[in-house]
């Protein structure tokens, strides 16, 4: 799919960035996902890390319940944060590039010996308060963006197909709710 | 660690690398850009979830049929499938409230944190204390539940 699909302007008012980062970056993180499963016939959530690393520190069955997954879903997460990292090492630092790949011009860059870093320009209240309910939502609800969202559709399990279409809704009518409200960043 | 084949976390790391480099290459790990895309000025944010849907739905689909069971753990291939009840749409409203507001959710969070925004601590914190709470609360309904006279 490209530009000429679409007269020049709708495309640009909806793709201001292009889609090729995008679509790119998400057959990336269904890839990682499918690699997981072919190797081990799991299909991981994000979110579950949160309750199975509390397993530690909180003798709840709630959290002990998935002490059996805690240590691999620690390395699962560990994966994850060093491969946002190697994308900071190449993509973002500009010591590799690609036609399918734009840079963004969001939040603050800051060099740190020779990597690019990228800092949110979020509030902080917004990220704590945000997680919070992220964090009660994604347990009670059975699943997060990558859970329900990438493993439960490409599942097309209906429990997770309403799961995405109610929290997709809520979150566009809350975040038009905070654009209205002026509150920026 | 008794009985898992040696390749199994190796494996998962290498999952979880694939999985969070696309979604910094995304920038679906900048809640800027979750936040451009819940407010309709860049769409393009559909193509990361629809893009790895797609992915997961061909391997989910093809791989049960090609093989019965995964090398490293001996489990069956099966689907994700949860039961549905009301939680799912109260947990998924609470979820969606949290992510409109700030922009990050659970994976998106670990991968900011890769990029350099260590900012996103203020998100992971949050989240840790959100599981945390609905695991106390839910706990001690269960148990008033089930033992209806003042228990503790």
């Amino acid at each position: 799919m490209g530009p000429e699909l679409f007269t020049p302007t709708l495309y640009e008012t909806l793709f201001p960035a292009g889609i090729s980062r995008y679509a790119v970056g998400g057959l990336l993180v269904g890839l990682g996902a499918v690699v997981i499963y072919l190797g081990t016939g799991i299909a991981a959530g994000a979110s579950t890390f949160l309750e199975s690393t509390l397993s530690y520190v909180s003798e709840l069955e709630r959290f002990q319940q998935y002490r059996a997954s805690r240590d691999w879903r620690i390395v699962f997460t560990l994966g994850i944060v060093a491969g946002a990292f190697v994308y900071a090492l190449t993509f973002q630092s500009g010591l590799v590039s690609s036609g399918l790949y734009q840079p963004g011009t969001t939040g603050q860059l800051r060099e740190v010996g020779g990597v690019t870093l990228w800092l949110t320009d979020v509030q902080p209240w917004r990220l704590l308060l945000g997680g919070l309910l992220v964090g009660i939502g994604t347990r009670i609800g059975k699943g997060c963006t990558s859970g329900h969202g990438v493993c439960g559709v490409g599942s097309a399990s209906k429990t997770s197909i309403i799961g995405v279409i109610t929290f997709l809704l809520v979150a566009i009518v809350t975040a038009q709710i905070v654009m209205a409200l002026q509150v920026t960043p | 660690m008794n009985g898992r084949h040696p390749l199994f976390m190796p494996l998962i790391f290498v999952g979880g690398l694939i999985f969070g480099f696309g979604l910094g290459f995304s920038h679906m790990a900048r809640p800027e850009v979750v936040l451009n895309f819940l407010q309709f000025e860049d769409f393009g944010l559909l193509f990361v979830m629809g893009g790895a849907a797609v992915v997961t739905g061909l391997a989910f689909a093809l791989v049960p049929r090609l093989r019965d069971r995964a090398p490293l753990t001996g489990d069956t291939y099966g689907r994700r499938l949860k039961s549905f009840d009301r939680n799912v749409l109260i947990g998924g409203s609470i979820f969606g409230v949290g992510w409109g507001l700030s922009g990050i959710c659970p994976g998106a969070a670990y991968a900011s944190l890769g990029v350099g925004n260590v900012t996103i601590l203020w998100a992971i914190a949050g989240m840790f204390a959100g599981a945390y709470l609905q695991g106390i609360w839910r706990s001690r309904r269960a148990r008033q539940e089930t033992t209806p006279a003042g228990a503790d």
